[in-house]
């Protein structure tokens, strides 16, 4: 066994375990936040996506022992007082998700990419986000969403979270 | 699934991890950045019986001026050496490659050196370190010895890093000026590439003084295409030189036939990007 000290979403932790044991199961299994979910189980998929350091990774493909000493973020952790992360809001209104597997990874990319580039176009959205696949290829919407959560987030942004955008239709 | 169970230790300095990887024996595997041993693991495609993992290695993530050199720690993240601006303005050719490796979260983890010791014919870095004449600075018990990337690529997945030794460092000539471009071709995101072009070009006025030109995925190693440095120094960098040039980008290689492409399928891709590589560093 070896000792794995983090704080995740904002609450410290110290626990002993399996070096084998991967961040995804510490997160799951030992601390109960199902919030970050296993897709692939092959690195792909990005559905296990957390912040280690502020940083983006695939929590599958990282053991919890590297997460020793760091700090993690996940989807649970995103909401602030009760108030959902932009990016979060963002997904509701622009239909960004559809049976919801891929979003909370989704939303940790997201997340990071709009830490690193406040304003990216359609393109930058697409590449920031090739880490996360979608099976339901509802991609149209999940970059809508990043870039209205990219409007919502500006200093200074009136845009009300309650204003509707364009939203794709079902077809 | 979830990895064989081992042993972990994890070292805070190189001195301390050649030990840990002597103590363990010859069953002991060195852990990076993670992004191609953890899915290895997981897929128990391997079972080491100790891990030693150099992620508390602080010296190891440097990326600093040497001399004529850029000298970037094994340890140091592919998005750390890609928004590095000594790498932008000496050896951007790196840089380019680096911002085309695997996705976001693997850039955050994954690391240079890492990916040079994994030695993954499809890895975009090896066809760099190749053409750039880059030299690998790597540690072991009786000390450190320095590898130039001509001798480093040894085989599949097989370099000149021996038994209890770990690469250290990376060290590339500065390429100050230079006209640089990576083409790499696959068929989705965060796919290997089928086969990618590594160009440095030295361009005086419209013309090409020198060239450099790396292959990924075209062999069992990273492959310098000398017939088509050859071919372009001397030339104006134009369309019609470029793809002459190109002719001779399946001279040596040795192309696998595998489910993404057939071995004539990559030559081709092979003169194809190449043109295109020379046509885009040339700008």
């Amino acid at each position: 066994m070896a000792q794995v000290r983090v704080t995740v979403d904002g609450v410290n932790y110290a626990d002993d375990v399996e070096p084998r044991m991967l961040l995804v199961q510490y997160l799951r299994e030992k601390l109960g936040k199902t919030g970050t979910l296993i897709g692939c189980d092959t690195s792909n998929c990005g559905a296990c996506t957390v912040h280690l350091n502020g940083r983006s990774v695939k929590s599958c493909s990282v053991l919890a022992v590297q997460a020793d000493g760091g700090e993690v973020l996940t989807i649970e952790g995103l909401a602030r007082d009760g108030e959902l992360h932009p990016v979060q809001k963002a997904f509701n209104e622009c239909h960004g998700l559809q049976c919801g597997y891929c979003t909370p990874g989704m939303i940790m990319a997201a997340v990071d990419l709009l830490g690193d580039n406040p304003d990216p176009d359609e393109n930058e959205v697409r590449e920031g986000i090739e880490g996360n696949l979608c099976r339901c290829t509802g991609y149209q919407n999940i970059v809508r969403s990043v870039q209205r959560a990219a409007q919502m987030m500006k200093p200074g942004s009136a845009v009300p979270a309650e204003s509707a955008a364009p939203v794709a239709g079902g077809n | 699934m979830i990895p064989a169970k081992f042993d972990y230790v994890r070292p805070s300095s190189v001195e301390e991890a050649v030990t840990a990887l002597r103590d363990a024996g010859e069953d002991a595997k060195i852990l990076a950045g993670g992004q191609s041993l953890l899915p290895v693991l997981r897929l128990r495609l391997a079972a080491p019986s100790t891990i030693v993992d150099l992620g508390g290695i602080a010296e190891l993530r440097h990326i600093a001026e040497d001399g004529d050199r850029i000298a970037i720690g094994a340890m140091a993240a592919h998005h750390d050496v890609m928004r590095d601006d000594l790498v932008k303005q000496h050896v951007s050719l790196l840089s380019q490659a680096t911002e085309t490796v695997a996705d976001p979260q693997v850039r955050h983890r994954g690391t240079l050196g890492g990916a040079l010791a994994h030695a993954d014919p499809a890895g975009d870095l090896g066809a760099v370190a190749l053409a750039l004449d880059a030299e690998f600075v790597i540690a072991g018990g009786s000390g450190t010895r320095t590898v130039p990337a001509s001798e480093f690529f040894v085989d599949y997945f097989t370099t000149a890093i021996g038994e209890g030794e770990i690469l250290t460092q990376v060290r590339f000539p500065k390429y100050t000026g230079w006209s640089t471009h990576y083409e790499k071709f696959n068929r989705t995101a965060q796919a290997w590439s089928m086969c990618a072009v590594a160009v440095a070009l030295r361009l005086d006025g419209g013309s090409i003084a020198e060239a450099r030109v790396g292959l990924t995925n075209m062999g069992t190693t990273p492959i310098r295409a000398r017939g088509v440095e050859a071919a372009l120094v001397g030339q104006q960098a134009s369309e019609d030189a470029a793809r002459a040039a190109a002719e001779h980008a399946t001279e040596g290689t040795a192309a696998p036939s595998d489910a993404d492409a057939a071995s004539d399928y990559r030559e081709h891709l092979a003169r194809v990007l190449t043109g295109r590589a020379v046509l885009a560093a040339a700008g």
